[in-house]
């Protein structure tokens, strides 16, 4: 079998940016969720608060590290594999990317020391100061990235010479047309990423009846906080939707399933789409809804995906199945929002079991939900890398052949099975701990900054009490 | 004029990123690679200890310097990393591997000697590829209008593994120097001992690579052999650092080793580059010919200039806050 470099390519960068954003997605929302939780002990001096912080600061400290490690490899892909790409659009990303580094990742690094270990070097003040730009960090790093992003999937601002980006008004270029709902979308993706993650640890500790005052506070605060979201969040993805339509509407075309441009177009709730014969099979859908969602009235005429001649059209059924379970993720979510504020009254929001076991179970929902999309986005443009001017095809390494990208993908997916079993075992591990109290005091340990785990005292692979001592 | 002025501008900027990421990511690793040979484990907690709050800081030059290159000189950018593609992930493979080593190697004690392996072969493999890379530079890159067209181990050659083995040493060297200002008793004595021989073997391959060196590369041999000028003050002065390190060394100072081991990176580097200026993509391509867009270049630099201050006033402030000795047995952990 020959071994194609622009393939294997493609599912190394779709590895190595879907594993690094599993982490971003969780540490923005956490991120503002700590500086909340010390913003609140700051005002009311309520140890619970001060608990609560001290907790999902150990979390983050965790997930926050496994982001690092993970971005550093991204910034080196563009490179590596799709070096005709950078090369023609470094008039742009290298700027953006450039902002990204000075603007957010030295802010991050610099506050997040002092947020994991100045607690006691520096006033309270200064503390709730770190949190707080530490949480503006991660939102002005996903700015820059976001921008990145939308510009090549709805390019504007430019004009190519020599077949070179040429940006002709940054302003067009970095809040280009899809830029805002990206932006809002991903943005609150992560709120719900965290809420979700806090609100089922919370339940996990309330059905073991652990630390139950921390915990209820911080339940209901995520309960309160998903009831707007989840919902929010469906809005804003149908805006969206009706952006995308304008700009890619091949893309909505794959996510709805519809073949042919026409009038009444069914919402589909199930279909097999067949991409070799350009049709769908077991259809089940609710007669002309995706026409009224999409332009607002029944009988709207919707694009189909023919109008892309075939070797121009996305993965069908890979869009059309990622898309279904993003929005059913998305309908879940609010359900258990809902839920949530029924069982509200009378306060078995903290107490019914069944409740709680859900609220467990849907800490994956967000991940699953978050990645599905970016495949909805990222697989919905192919065979564009910037959408409309440059393929995939277009933008890979010529040198690079195909025994060389299967070496690396093998390797990096070696690489990122050790991290990510470390850290995960590390995390429950962190988790079982819970809120026990905190070893940093009890010991009296010299602090250090910028270590992200190393805020983390909670021992790696044994409990046993030589620990101690071979720490020393 | 403009044109001409912003890449000048921008190699200073690039260049300034990388010997910041040079010096500093260079003393961690360089402890990463000392790590088997120090005395006992707790001489190791104190090696950990000592860069524990600074490292991820300095790692964060690489980033930049990568995103730097990105929107300032792309072409170096788009044919360095295809031509190293297999070195580029042995070094970022080592750099995951020790970044979590790091973390985790305190938190074990049944696995502590993994996470001691880890750190030491993740620091050594990504300095070795730094190293080649360093090689790679001088022998030039196969490229044709603007594409490289080199094949994947163009990188390994004699001459690369020797400047590999030569970062490993000169990382190692800056380590043990640093060791010397932040430890003391027998961790410091053990620095101490074993500064000279790395020295020694940092001149050695200094001395083969700098005889090899003008046989790989005509316009290397030319712009030093031809007419004697003022570059020629950079050896010298390296020199010069190397004399005060030993000298400093013997005299038992604390600071000075270190500041003569920065010294002699620093004056090794700028002669680098003048065996090469203005070109950056060897053979072929000069600083004009690799930079990116005018408009490009000055959006970015008018935010840089700002924000690089900031970012400095930020790096001082955190080696401050953690001055002062290690000591064995003390620490985090
Ligand atoms: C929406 C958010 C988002 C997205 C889509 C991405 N990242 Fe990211 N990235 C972050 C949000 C983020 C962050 C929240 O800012 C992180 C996570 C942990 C951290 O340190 O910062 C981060 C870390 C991080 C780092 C390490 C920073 C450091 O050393 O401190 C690099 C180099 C990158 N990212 C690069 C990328 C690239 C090249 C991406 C795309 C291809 C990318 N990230 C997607
Ligand atoms: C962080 C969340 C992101 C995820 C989970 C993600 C996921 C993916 C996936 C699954 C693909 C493969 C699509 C395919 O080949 O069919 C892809 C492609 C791509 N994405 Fe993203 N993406 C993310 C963010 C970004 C960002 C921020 C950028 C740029 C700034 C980007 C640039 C690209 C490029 C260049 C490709 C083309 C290479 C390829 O097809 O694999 N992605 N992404
Ligand atoms: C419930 C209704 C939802 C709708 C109608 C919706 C709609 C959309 C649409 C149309 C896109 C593709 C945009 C494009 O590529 O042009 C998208 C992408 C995406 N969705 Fe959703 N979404 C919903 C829920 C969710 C939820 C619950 C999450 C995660 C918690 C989520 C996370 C994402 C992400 C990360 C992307 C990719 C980034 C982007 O293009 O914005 N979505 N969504």
């Amino acid at each position: 079998m020959e071994l194609d470099p622009l393939l294997l390519s493609r599912l190394q960068f779709a590895f190595v940016v879907s594993f690094h954003a599993i982490f971003p997605v969780f540490t923005i929302g956490l991120a503002s969720y700590i500086a909340v939780l010390h913003g609140l002990f700051y005002k009311t001096e309520n140890p619970a608060w001060d608990r609560l912080a001290l907790f999902w600061t150990k979390v983050f400290a965790v997930v926050f590290g496994m982001g690092v490690v993970s971005g550093i490899v991204m910034s080196f892909q563009f490179g590596t594999n799709w070096s005709n790409f950078a090369q023609a659009t470094s008039n742009f990303l290298g700027p953006v990317l450039s902002y990204e580094v000075v603007t957010a990742f030295f802010l991050e690094a610099a506050f997040l020391g002092v947020l994991l270990f100045g607690r006691h070097k520096v006033p309270e003040g200064v503390h709730l100061f770190a949190a707080i730009m530490v949480a503006i960090g991660t939102f002005i790093s996903s700015f820059w990235i976001l921008s990145a992003n939308s510009w090549m999937q709805t390019p504007a601002g430019f004009e190519v010479i020599d077949g070179r980006f040429h940006i002709t008004s940054w302003m067009e270029a970095i809040f280009n047309p899809s830029f805002w709902y990206r932006f809002s979308h991903m943005g609150m993706a992560s709120f719900l990423t965290g809420g979700f993650v806090v609100a089922g640890v919370s339940a996990w500790f309330l059905l073991r009846q652990r630390d139950v005052e921390a915990n209820k506070k911080a339940l209901s605060m995520c309960l309160w906080l998903l009831l707007f979201l989840a919902p929010a969040q469906a809005v804003v993805g149908d805006f969206h939707g009706l952006n995308t339509l304008e700009h890619q509407p091949t893309k909505v075309a794959a996510m709805e399933g519809n073949w042919e441009t026409q009038s009444n177009v069914p919402l589909l709730l199930f279909a097999i789409p067949d991409q070799d014969a350009q049709t769908n099979h077991f259809e089940i859908g609710i007669p002309s809804l995706a026409s009224l969602i999409l332009t607002h009235h029944t009988d709207g005429v919707v694009p189909g995906i023919s109008e892309a001649a075939p070797d121009e059209q996305p993965p069908v059924a890979i869009v059309f199945w990622s898309f279904r379970i993003m929005v059913g993720l998305g309908f879940a979510m609010i359900g258990v929002a809902i839920a949530g504020l029924i069982l509200r009254r009378r306060d078995r929001f903290y107490q019914s079991p069944m409740f709680l076991k859900v609220l467990v179970g849907m800490i994956v929902s967000p991940f699953v939900a978050v990645l599905a999309g970016w495949i909805v986005t990222e697989s919905g443009r192919a065979p564009w890398l910037v959408y409309g001017v440059m393929s995939h095809a277009e933008g890979v390494t010529p040198s690079l052949t195909g025994a060389m990208a299967l070496f690396t993908l093998i390797g990096y997916i070696a690489v990122y099975s050790v991290v990510f079993c470390v850290g995960v075992y590390y995390l429950t591990r962190v988790v079982r701990n819970g809120m026990l109290e905190d070893p940093e005091e009890t010991q009296g340990e010299v602090e250090r900054p910028k270590r992200p785990f190393s805020a983390v005292h909670t021992p790696f692979d044994d409990d046993d009490s030589d620990m101690q001592g071979a720490r020393s | 004029m403009i044109d001409l002025y912003l890449p000048l501008i921008w190699a200073g900027i690039i260049g300034f990123g990388v010997i910041m990421y040079v010096l500093m990511d260079g003393f961690d690793l360089g402890l990463g690679i000392l790590y088997p040979f120090a005395p006992d484990d707790e001489a190791r907690d104190v090696m950990m200890n000592s860069v524990a709050p600074v490292w991820d800081g300095n790692e964060t030059w690489l980033v930049l310097g990568g995103a730097g290159l990105l929107g300032a000189f792309p072409l170096v950018y788009s044919v360095f990393l295809p031509a190293l593609y297999i070195g580029v992930f042995l070094m970022l493979a080592g750099l995951i591997f020790r970044g979590i080593s790091f973390e985790f190697r305190f938190k074990s004690s049944k696995n502590r000697h993994w996470w001691n392996r880890a750190f030491c072969w993740g620091s050594a493999v990504a300095t070795f590829a730094q190293g080649a890379v360093v090689g790679a530079y001088i022998q030039g890159f196969a490229v044709e209008d603007f594409v490289y067209v080199g094949s994947a181990f163009d990188w390994l050659t004699p001459f690369t593994v020797l400047t590999g083995l030569g970062l490993m040493a000169g990382y190692a060297l800056l380590g043990a120097t640093w060791l010397i200002l932040k430890s003391e008793d027998y961790v410091q004595a053990w620095a101490y001992r074993i500064t000279p021989k790395l020295l020694l073997a940092v001149l050695i391959v200094f001395a083969i690579v700098s005889l090899w060196t003008p046989l790989v590369s005509l316009p290397v041999r030319e712009r030093w052999l031809n007419q004697i000028h003022l570059i020629w003050i950079l050896p010298i002065l390296a020199f010069v650092c190397a004399g005060m390190l030993y000298r400093s060394v013997k005299r038992q100072q604390e600071k000075l080793p270190f500041v003569m081991a920065l010294g002699l990176f620093i004056f090794t580097y700028l002669g680098l580059i003048a065996s090469k200026w203005p070109v950056i993509v060897p053979p072929d391509y000069t600083i004009w010919d690799a930079s990116s867009a005018p408009e490009s270049q000055l959006f970015l630099l008018i935010g840089v200039v700002f924000i690089i201050p900031i970012v400095l006033a930020y790096t001082a402030w955190t080696y401050w806050v953690f001055r002062g000795k290690v000591k064995v047995g003390e620490g985090y952990h």
